[in-house]
C-alpha cells in the first residue's frame, strides 16, 4: 500500500521527502500571477528564511532542555524537572521569563551600541544557514563560494562581540570580549586550513558539490580527512562558546564575559545566537566531512533532510558532551594550542592533501584505488602528527606517579611533595 | 541593470553604503565610526554581488568586516586619547575643502568617462579563474605578497617578545 503510494507522491507539493517541491509549487503559483521575475527571488528567500528560522527556534528550544538534562546526567544531578512533565516546558518558561524581564541599560553604557549589538549578532548567525545543503535541492543559496561564505559570515561576529563587550562600560565585559576575539581570530585560521582539505579534494567551494562528491564516490570525507575533522570540530567549539573553550564567559572569573550587563531579551539574543552558532558549525561539519544528506542508500528510504538534521544533532551532542566532561582551559593554553599545535599540523596537512590530489589527478588513478590509500595515509599521518608534535612540544611525557592524571600535570597543575597526584 | 530587482538592490545598498560613510565622518565617537565602517563595508560587498563579483564580495566581508574592523577597534581602544573630541580642530575647514575637491574630481571623472557597458552574458563564477591566475600567471607577485606578510608576522612577534631572562644573573 505505502510502496504503491511512494511513486504517486513524487514531485507533489505534499511530498514531505523533498520540501523543495512545496517551494516550487508556491513559486510557479506566483509566476502564474504575472508578477515580475525578481519577486520570485524575494519569495524564495523569504520562504527559505522563514523555514530555517522556525526550525532553528524549535531546535534551540528542544536543545535547551536536552542540554540541561544531559549535562545533569553527566554531572550526577537531575537537571530541570519541575515545569511540565520531566521539565519539558522549562525552555518555554525560560523564554517567557526572558521576554518579560526588564531590559536594563546600565549607567554609563553606550546606549546606541548596547542596543545594536544583540541585533547585529543575530543576523550573521542566521545567515550562515543559507548555504547549508539540507537536501539535494533544499539549499537556500547554492553559492559557488559557499565554504568561504561560511567562514566570512561567521567572522562578522568578531567585531560585534567586541562592540557588545565594550558598550557596557564594564571591565569584565571588556575582558570577556578581548578573550573571545583572541580565540576567534586564532581558531579561524585553523578552521580555514581544515576546510581546505575537502575543498582540495572536491575542487569546488560549492556546498552542494561537496556533498555530491561524497555521494558519487560513496564515501565521507571524514574517512579521508580524519585530522581535518578533528581540527574543525575543535576550532568550531570556539564559536559555540562551550567549555573547554568557554573562557569568554567564564562565570567564576569574569561574571559572564561579554554579556555581563545584558538582561531580558537582549541576553536572550546572545543566548540564542550561541546555540545557532553551534548548530551552524555542526551543519558545516555534516556537509563537509560527514556526507551531508547521504547515508549509503538510507537516503532512498528516509528523507535526506531528516538524515542531515539527525547527523547535525549528533555532532551538536558532541559539543554538549565535551561541555559536560572537559574542564575549562586557560587563555594561554588555548592560544598555545591553536598556534603551536593545530596550526603547524594543519599546514602540513594541506601540503599532504595537495600532494595526494596531485598524484591522483596526474596518474589518472581510479577512485577505487586512490581513495582507500589516501584514507590510510591520512589516518596514519594524522596519528603520527598528533602524537609526534605533542612529544616535540614536550607534552604527554608527564611523570607517572601512581594513579595521577598526566593531563593535569601537563597543563601546569602544581603538586606538592608527598601529596598523591 | 534592466531587472527591477537589481535596481532596487542597488539603491538600497548604495543608500546603506553612502549613508554609513557619512556616519563615519559625522560621528564624534570613534567606536560608532567603526560600526558605521562595518556597515559601509557590508554595503560595498553587496554592491560587488550586484556586479556578479561573488568571490570579491565574500573576501571583502572576510577580510575587511571580519579582520580589519577588529584591528581598527583594537587600535582605538589602545589609544589613550581616542575619546577626545577632535572635530573642532583648526584643520576642520581645510579638511572640508580637500574632501569637497576630491569628491568633485571623482564625480567629474565618473561623468566624463565613456564607460564600456558589458553585454549581459549571464553569471560566470570568478573564484576558479582568480585561483588559476594567482597560481599560474601572477604566481611571482602572489609569492612576494605572501613573503611580505610572513615578514610582517615574524617582525611583530620579534617586537613584542620579552627579553630572554639571563639565568646566570638570576642564580646569584
Amino acid at each position: 500500500m505505502i510502496g504503491a503510494m511512494i511513486p504517486l507522491l513524487k514531485g507533489e507539493w505534499y511530498d514531505l521527502r523533498d520540501l523543495s517541491n512545496l517551494v516550487d509549487e508556491v513559486l510557479t503559483g506566483l509566476d502564474d500571477l504575472g508578477l515580475p521575475a525578481w519577486t520570485e527571488y524575494v519569495a524564495a528567500s523569504l520562504l527559505g528564511a522563514v523555514g530555517i528560522f522556525l526550525w532553528t527556534i524549535l531546535s534551540v528550544l528542544a536543545f535547551i532542555w536536552i542540554e540541561r538534562r544531559v549535562v545533569g546526567l553527566m554531572q550526577n544531578r537531575i537537571g530541570p524537572n519541575r515545569v511540565g512533565p520531566n521539565g519539558l516546558l522549562q525552555p518555554l518558561a525560560d523564554a517567557f521569563k526572558l521576554l518579560l524581564k526588564e531590559a536594563i541599560t546600565v549607567k554609563g553604557a553606550d546606549k546606541w551600541v548596547f542596543w545594536a549589538a544583540p541585533v547585529m549578532i543575530f543576523i550573521p548567525t542566521l545567515a550562515v544557514f543559507a548555504v547549508i545543503p539540507f537536501n539535494e535541492k533544499m539549499i537556500l543559496a547554492d553559492l559557488n563560494v559557499g565554504v568561504l561564505f561560511l567562514i566570512a559570515i561567521a567572522g562578522i561576529n568578531t567585531p560585534v562581540v567586541f562592540l557588545a563587550g565594550w558598550s557596557q562600560n564594564n571591565k569584565y565585559a571588556l575582558l570577556g570580549a578581548m578573550r573571545i576575539i583572541a580565540m576567534l581570530i586564532s581558531y579561524e585560521l585553523v578552521q580555514v586550513l581544515a576546510l581546505l582539505g575537502p575543498v582540495l579534494f572536491v575542487s569546488s567551494m560549492r556546498m552542494a558539490d561537496i556533498v555530491a562528491w561524497q555521494d558519487h564516490y560513496n564515501t565521507w570525507i571524514f574517512f579521508i580527512q580524519p585530522l581535518g575533522l578533528l581540527a574543525y570540530i575543535i576550532a568550531g567549539a570556539v564559536e559555540t562558546n562551550r567549555s573547554p573553550m568557554d573562557i569568554a564567559e567564564a562565570e567564576s572569573e569574569i561574571v559572564a564575559g561579554y554579556h555581563t550587563e545584558y538582561s531580558g531579551i537582549k541576553f536572550g539574543f546572545f543566548y540564542q545566537a550561541e546555540y545557532l552558532a553551534g548548530f551552524a558549525v555542526a551543519a558545516a561539519v555534516v556537509a563537509l566531512y560527514l556526507g551531508g544528506w547521504t547515508a549509503w542508500g538510507l537516503e532512498k528510504w528516509v528523507p535526506g533532510w531528516i538524515i542531515y538534521i539527525a547527523k547535525l544533532y549528533v555532532v551538536f551532542f558532541v559539543y554538549i558532551w565535551s561541555r559536560g566532561t572537559l574542564p575549562r582551559l586557560r587563555i594561554d593554553q588555548l592560544q598555545a594550542f591553536a598556534w603551536k599545535f593545530l596550526l603547524p599540523i594543519m599546514l602540513l596537512n594541506v601540503v599532504v592533501v595537495g600532494a595526494e590530489v596531485l598524484i591522483w589527478r596526474e596518474n589518472e588513478l581510479s577512485a577505487g584505488e586512490a581513495l582507500p590509500v589516501i584514507g590510510l595515509v591520512n589516518f596514519f599521518f594524522g596519528v603520527a602528527m598528533v602524537v609526534g608534535w605533542a612529544r616535540f612540544l614536550g607534552h604527554g611525557k608527564g611523570k607517572q606517579t601512581g594513579a595521577g592524571a598526566i593531563l593535569t600535570q601537563d597543563v601546569g597543575a602544581i603538586f606538592y611533595k608527598g601529596e598523591p597526584a | 541593470m534592466d531587472d527591477a530587482g537589481v535596481i532596487i538592490a542597488f539603491w538600497i545598498l548604495a543608500g546603506l553604503t553612502v549613508g554609513s560613510a557619512l556616519g563615519i565622518a559625522g560621528s564624534r565617537n570613534l567606536i560608532h565610526a567603526v560600526v558605521f565602517l562595518i556597515t559601509t563595508l557590508m554595503g560595498l560587498a553587496g554592491l560587488y554581488i550586484t556586479l556578479s563579483a561573488d568571490f570579491i564580495a565574500i573576501v571583502q566581508i572576510l577580510v575587511y568586516v571580519g579582520a580589519i574592523s577588529v584591528l581598527f577597534l583594537f587600535a582605538i581602544v589602545l589609544t589613550p586619547t581616542a575619546n577626545r573630541t577632535n572635530q573642532d580642530g583648526f584643520l576642520a575647514l581645510p579638511a572640508l575643502a580637500l574632501c569637497t575637491l576630491v569628491s568633485a574630481l571623482l564625480i567629474f571623472v565618473a561623468l566624463d568617462t565613456e564607460w564600456n557597458t558589458p553585454d549581459h552574458a549571464g553569471f560566470t563564477e570568478t573564484a576558479t579563474s582568480i585561483g588559476a591566475l594567482l597560481l599560474d600567471k601572477y604566481v611571482l607577485p602572489f609569492e612576494i605578497a605572501s613573503v611580505l606578510l610572513l615578514v610582517a608576522v615574524i617582525g611583530s612577534i620579534v617586537l613584542v617578545r620579552p627579553e630572554p631572562v639571563d639565568e646566570s644573573v638570576e642564580a646569584e
